[in-house]
């Protein structure tokens, strides 16, 4: 049975931390990266990218547009 | 020379607006200036030209209209009187901001407040000072016979499409309403889609891939200053624009300085004035803004005496005093409230102002 | 351990969801968190898919989203405070074919821009308008909003809004599905991934009601303005789902074509 795998790539630069997407995200994938960008947000990473399904919800609901999300089925 | 017809000045607004190629009407109705709409609803020309006429909730969206019509590049005016002019400041504002043509015609009537619906000029300051907020001016034109009110709509778009910006033509209830002979303009087809690209494609909103916008917002004050010194710099060059009238200076002693319907009382009290052995003459800004300093001063000094003769309290006084640097005396003469002067009373303040002295 | 490294899924062929070609580089001046850039992005995924980007117009209002024209790559107008459906109106009406859209706030589209969008929307220009409603004035500092709860705290209602001084929330939105001109009116919200693919779908079906002709549509997307609100974003959007939405319910108040002329013409007949 073909597995799908998926990954975001969110621009850290960009992103203000807000926390949307991590509550969005039906896997638990994101959290706040713990450390801050340039302009001093607590940017938000991929904290358990193994349980990432490409779902785009993380995206769908960023308002700042700087998430990018990949799938793949295996 | 066009069609000669007998109409009231309102009436030619309209039928002006159809054969200069205008795009879009916007307006609400105010007395005394509603057969401008009534006229261009009776003569539909969105069959004969394309032209969009709309009825609009209120003089605030009539202006807001045309700043949108006006940001596609597109020829658009309203007209509205006193009342419905000062709720227009706000969009006037901003398309002098963003740096929008446009015309507005402004049959003025007596104010302030609801005032009267009788032709009046107590609109001199609010036409030629700017009239909302901020650093603006508009060009303002002031007609005196019907023949103008056609030849100004015209005028008015060239010179709002060459400085990109609002263009007052400043009228009143008698102009408005009166009925004379008038030579009409001929048609001049609307421009198409692709002439407006090539004149104005580098502004204007007509969809786009190169993302043009229309805005008066700069939140950097460094920037917003360069912009009001861009600005700054168009009202200077427009000063060239300037336009007046000479009426029997050549042997003057006194002078009347007038516009709109003053300037034709004058006429008739410069005929009793010399009959009486007094030699006066007219001088008619015929832009209220630019107003015609250079040429005044050149006239005026040479003068015993200047009556500015207006249908207000006194407002382009303050004018014609800077024009002649106070080097002559300057008296202002005129009526209120809605009431236009007799050619006698001019004659009377003339002599009790300026030549019995005071 | 995965079946497959991280490098093999991030590949230009993999993606399934990126920005909107539409949406300019620009970094958003919204707070994190706000509504606006969602409701930005879902304007822009329509207006790319349909392919209409050089032949539409969009005007902004004066509030937060007063600088739309800096993120949004089509031509834009910024109006004054209100009048968004009144330029937009001018525009429908002098370029017919082209695709209008108004995106306004509830202090700029219910309160100092009441007439304009009811009037725009009676006369059943063929235009779609976005009304983000956070119950609050953003820009100017969190102050009360026509469409503020009852009890609710701002600015200028510091112990909460109090009908008899302030008067009543009001439902704009109830009153434009009223008007004869609208063809559909919806409200809607961005706040989880199917909310937002909702809305989405809604402004499409605006795109494409313009398209036909069929009249005004009209589009609220109850929303979160977390800053004016002194909570954080999830805490916005918690708070909205328990309070906002029960006096703002979601769903289509109208779905169908401006009302016929014909139907109106009746009453003056012999």
């Amino acid at each position: 049975m073909a597995k799908i795998k998926g990954a975001v790539v969110i621009d850290k630069e960009l992103c203000k931390g807000c926390g949307l997407c991590i509550v969005a995200c039906p896997a638990n994938v994101l959290g706040h990266s713990g450390e801050v960008n340039g302009k001093g947000y607590d940017y938000v990473k991929m904290v358990n990218p193994d349980a990432c399904v490409g779902c785009a919800s993380c995206g769908t609901v960023c308002p700042d547009s700087v998430i990018t999300v990949y799938k793949v089925k295996i | 020379m066009g069609e000669l017809r007998l109409m009231k000045g309102n009436e030619v607004i309209a039928e002006a607006a159809i054969r200069a190629g205008v795009d879009g009407y916007f307006g609400y109705p105010i007395t005394p200036q509603s057969e401008v709409m009534e006229t261009l609803m009776i003569r539909k020309p969105w069959e004969e030209t394309g032209m969009v006429v709309l009825q609009a909730e209120s003089e605030v969206a009539s202006i807001n209209m045309v700043y949108g019509g006006a940001a596609c590049g597109k020829k658009v005016m309203t007209s509205s009187s006193s009342p419905g002019y000062s709720l227009m400041q706000e969009g006037l504002s901003y398309i002098a901001g963003a740096e929008l043509p446009c015309v507005v015609v402004n049959v003025v009537r007596g104010g302030p407040g609801l005032g009267t619906i009788q032709p009046s000029q107590a609109d001199y300051f609010q036409v030629t000072k700017g009239g909302g907020h901020g650093d603006y001016h508009v060009i303002a034109l002031a007609p005196n016979s019907v023949q103008e009110m056609n030849d100004f709509v015209t005028l008015a778009f060239d010179l709002a499409f060459k400085y990109r910006t609002p263009v007052v033509i400043l009228s009143d209830g008698a102009i408005g309403q009166m009925m004379e002979k008038v030579y009409l303009s001929d048609f001049v087809p609307r421009r198409t889609e692709e002439e407006i690209r090539k004149e104005c494609g580098d502004w204007c909103t007509l969809g786009s891939k190169q993302h043009n916008y229309i805005t008066s917002l700069e939140l950097d004050s460094a920037i917003m200053e360069q912009r009001n010194l861009h600005l700054q710099k168009k009202y200077e060059d427009m000063q060239k624009e300037a336009r007046y009238e000479e009426y029997m200076t050549e042997d003057a002693e006194y002078l009347f300085v007038a516009f709109g319907s003053a300037s034709r009382i004058c006429k008739k009290s410069i005929e009793l004035a010399r009959e009486k052995g007094i030699k006066v003459g007219l001088f008619r800004p015929i832009t209220l803004y630019p107003f015609p300093s250079k040429q005044l001063y050149q006239l005026g000094t040479k003068m015993k005496g200047i009556l500015s003769v207006e249908m207000n309290a006194g407002q382009m006084i303050e004018d014609v005093k800077l024009a002649v640097e106070c080097k002559v005396p300057v008296e202002w003469a005129g009526r209120n409230g809605g009431i236009i002067p007799s050619p006698d009373e001019i004659v009377v303040a003339l002599e009790s102002k300026l030549i019995g002295g005071k | 351990m995965a079946d497959i490294d991280i490098k093999d899924i991030i590949k230009e062929e993999n993606i399934v969801y990126k920005k909107s070609s539409i949406l300019l580089d620009k970094v958003m001046h919204y707070c994190p968190g706000c509504s606006h850039g969602v409701t930005h992005k879902l304007i822009a995924e329509v207006i790319e898919e349909m392919g209409i980007q050089d032949q539409t117009i969009g005007v902004s209002p004066v509030g937060c989203s007063v600088f739309a024209y800096n993120y949004l790559n089509v031509d834009f107008q910024e109006a004054a405070h209100g009048r968004a459906p009144a330029v937009a109106t001018a525009i429908k009406r002098l370029l017919p074919d082209k695709y209008v859209f108004t995106y306004q706030g509830d202090g700029d589209l219910a309160s100092i821009g009441a007439a304009e969008i009811l009037h725009a929307c009676n006369r059943g220009e063929h235009i779609v308008c976005i009304f983000v409603n956070n119950a609050i004035y953003g820009m100017t500092g969190g102050q009360m909003a026509p469409t503020t709860l009852v009890g609710m705290k701002t600015a200028t209602t510091p112990y909460g809004r109090d009908v008899d001084r302030n008067g009543y929330p009001m439902k704009i939105t109830e009153l434009i599905a009223q008007l004869p001109g609208t063809c559909y009116v919806t409200r809607q919200s961005v706040e989880t991934a199917a909310a937002v693919r909702k809305t989405k779908k809604a402004i499409r079906k605006a795109f494409e009601n313009q398209r036909d002709k069929k009249g005004t549509s009209f589009i609220e997307v109850v929303s979160t303005c977390n800053s004016g609100w002194k909570v954080d974003p999830v805490k916005a959007n918690k708070w909205m789902e328990d309070h906002m939405f029960k006096f703002y319910p979601l769903g289509d108040l109208k779905d169908s074509t401006r009302d016929n002329p014909a139907d109106y013409e009746q009453y003056i007949k012999d």
